[in-house]
């Protein structure tokens, strides 16, 4: 079964809500039933056709081509299926997502897969802010999957997060982790202040020197065995040339925190072997 | 009764017979080959026979670092047992009192299964409230800080129904061309993936029988083939050249595993120069798994 693939030929002048773009919404469709899915443009309704050619039936496997920044909520509540993006993708990419993968091959702008409970979203570009995080207002954030930063993602990193892993290939910004809940953050690049603030169980990892706040405590330096295991599944998923030996067989500093909440969770920051 | 030999080796016509069981495979992986064989040493112990210790386990094969889920040299455990419902505590209590206990060491599962018990969800508590779980991949592992860092633990075990008592029973004319015989077979029959030989190297020096003239008994030594017992016990079957036998027991988690384990048995046994190759059975009525060595070699 070839994938369906969408090609936008109109530029949105606002942005377009496109939460049909999702292999459960498309499946079945004719190319014809594909391009009368309601979007909004801004707060007009408007059709898929209006801004996307449509090539090939519904299938659970979607190629989206063009600059999509404008585009948001591709992918939204899918449980299977695979949807590729040959480009930049727009706000809430993956919201709602309980299975299958999203790739983005260019940047993402903010909110990555929020209200995320499984499959993976990876992104080879860079992401805006609130990668997983919860919306405002919301005490939880992602609850299960995967999400892969090759590039830099800025700030709120995993806001209130409880469950999943977020992997960021490059740097991250300010308050990475804030009101973790759970679940697992890997940044292999720098980080930017305050670092798990309010954070009440889960693990932040570091590959770099960070500033740690004062209310997050050193524990030890010591080799985490689980934190191989998921450093060699980010190796298996494009990570190789940021993860390598060193990083698996190598020590970290654990400090415990944050003393503010449960004190449960932890930041591992990597100290060579 | 058909005559069957290789080489020199008569091949007697009957059949091994042996059980049904519920298995499960442990991979232990630790910094160095020596530990993770340390633990699974200990795991595996006083596991010979379900008749006492209720459990059957041994070494199946090491698992090199690149075959492992941590990339650490690591060592593969099959534990059987006669029940799916003793499985789980036999788990816990190996893992826990000899895998956990030594250096370095993580406890993985090694057997694909829809039926899993819980092992490391009941091991978390040793960690007394500070245990952390992680869910890598979709399976979760427990964290369990310990004295040397953390111990970590997958959460579930898949098991599923096995064969055991698979076996061979080898006979020679003097007791050490009998064992090296039965060591040679050994070496062969372990190579198979999926099969382990749960007595010492493999080899039983004292094979049993079902039953005894003593009530609290069970089992029993298998007089038929007791040299010293040679006129006194019933041994119409035994030559009078045989001088020494020994035992083999294969557990396998199927039975062609079992069967291609036996057949390399046989043929490195007749390599070997033993005199006879029989099997033990109960007269086919107590086994679900009935290995003709005709067949097996046919």
């Amino acid at each position: 079964m070839s994938a369906t693939l969408l090609h936008l030929h109109t530029q949105p002048e606002v942005p377009l809500e496109a939460e049909t773009l999702s292999p459960a919404s498309i499946a079945g469709l004719s190319e014809l039933g594909i391009e009368h899915l309601q979007v909004m443009h801004g707060n007009v309704k408007a059709k898929v056709g209006d801004f996307f050619k449509v090539t090939g039936k519904g299938t659970p496997d979607i190629h989206i081509e063009g600059d999509l920044a404008k585009v948001k909520m591709i992918g939204a509540c899918m449980s299977e299926g695979r949807v590729i993006i040959e480009g930049n993708v727009g706000m809430h990419v993956g919201i709602g997502m309980s299975g299958g993968e999203i790739l983005v091959k260019g940047d993402a702008t903010d909110w990555v897969g929020p209200e995320m409970s499984g499959g993976r979203i990876t992104v080879l570009g860079d992401a805006g802010h609130m990668v997983g995080s919860a919306f405002r207002g919301q005490s939880t954030g992602i609850t299960g999957g995967e999400i892969f930063i090759h590039g830099s993602a800025k700030n709120e990193i995993g806001n209130s997060m409880r469950r999943g892993l977020i992997a960021i290939g490059g740097d991250a910004g300010d308050f990475t982790a804030v009101s973790m809940r759970a679940g697992t953050i890997i940044v292999m690049g720098k980080m930017g202040v305050r670092t798990g603030a309010g954070m009440v169980r889960g693990t932040v990892v570091c590959f770099e020197e960070s500033k740690i706040l004062p209310s997050f405590e050193y524990s030890c330096r010591y080799q985490p065995l689980f934190l191989r295991l998921y450093l060699i599944r980010l190796q298996e998923h494009g990570f190789e040339e940021k993860i390598n030996d060193k990083h698996i067989n190598g020590k970290y500093e654990r400090y415990s925190g944050d003393a503010v909440e449960l004190n449960r969770g932890e930041i591992l920051l990597f100290s060579g072997q | 009764m058909k005559v069957m030999r290789i080489k020199k080796t008569e091949i007697t016509d009957t059949f091994a017979e042996a059980f049904g069981m519920w298995g499960a495979r442990v991979v232990i992986t630790a910094d160095t080959k020596q530990w993770a064989r340390a633990a699974a040493a200990s795991m595996t112990g006083f596991a010979t026979s379900v008749i006492r210790c209720k459990l059957e386990a041994a070494v199946e094969c090491e698992v090199p670092p690149e075959a492992t889920p941590d990339r650490r040299p690591g060592v593969s455990v099959l534990l059987f047992t006669m029940s799916s419902k003793t499985i789980a505590g036999q788990l816990i209590d190996r893992i826990g009192q000899c895998v956990m206990t030594c250096p370095t060491t993580a406890a993985y599962n090694g057997l694909e299964s829809e039926k899993t018990v819980s092992v490391g969800g009941k091991l978390r508590f040793f960690g007394d409230g500070y245990q952390i779980s992680k869910l890598i991949d979709g399976r979760r592992m427990w964290r369990i800080p310990i004295m040397e860092g953390e111990f970590l633990v997958e959460e579930s075990f898949g098991i599923r129904p096995a064969v055991g008592g698979g076996n061979l029973i080898l006979l020679g004319t003097s007791q050490r061309i009998a064992l090296r015989a039965a060591t040679a077979a050994t070496n062969a029959m372990r190579e198979v993936a999926g099969v382990f030989l749960p007595f010492p190297q493999g080899v039983v020096g004292s094979g049993s029988k079902v039953g005894s003239r003593y009530k609290s008994m069970i089992a029993s030594t298998n007089d038929r083939y007791c040299p010293t017992l040679r006129s006194i016990a019933d041994q119409k079957t035994l030559p009078a050249n045989v001088a020494a036998g020994y035992e083999i027991v294969v557990d396998g988690l199927n039975e062609y595993v079992v069967k291609e384990a036996m057949r390399r048995g046989i043929h490195a046994a007749a390599d070997k120069g033993t005199l006879i190759v029989t099997a033990g059975n109960y007269g086919g009525e107590l086994g679900k798994y009935k290995f003709y060595l005709h067949d097996i070699l046919n």
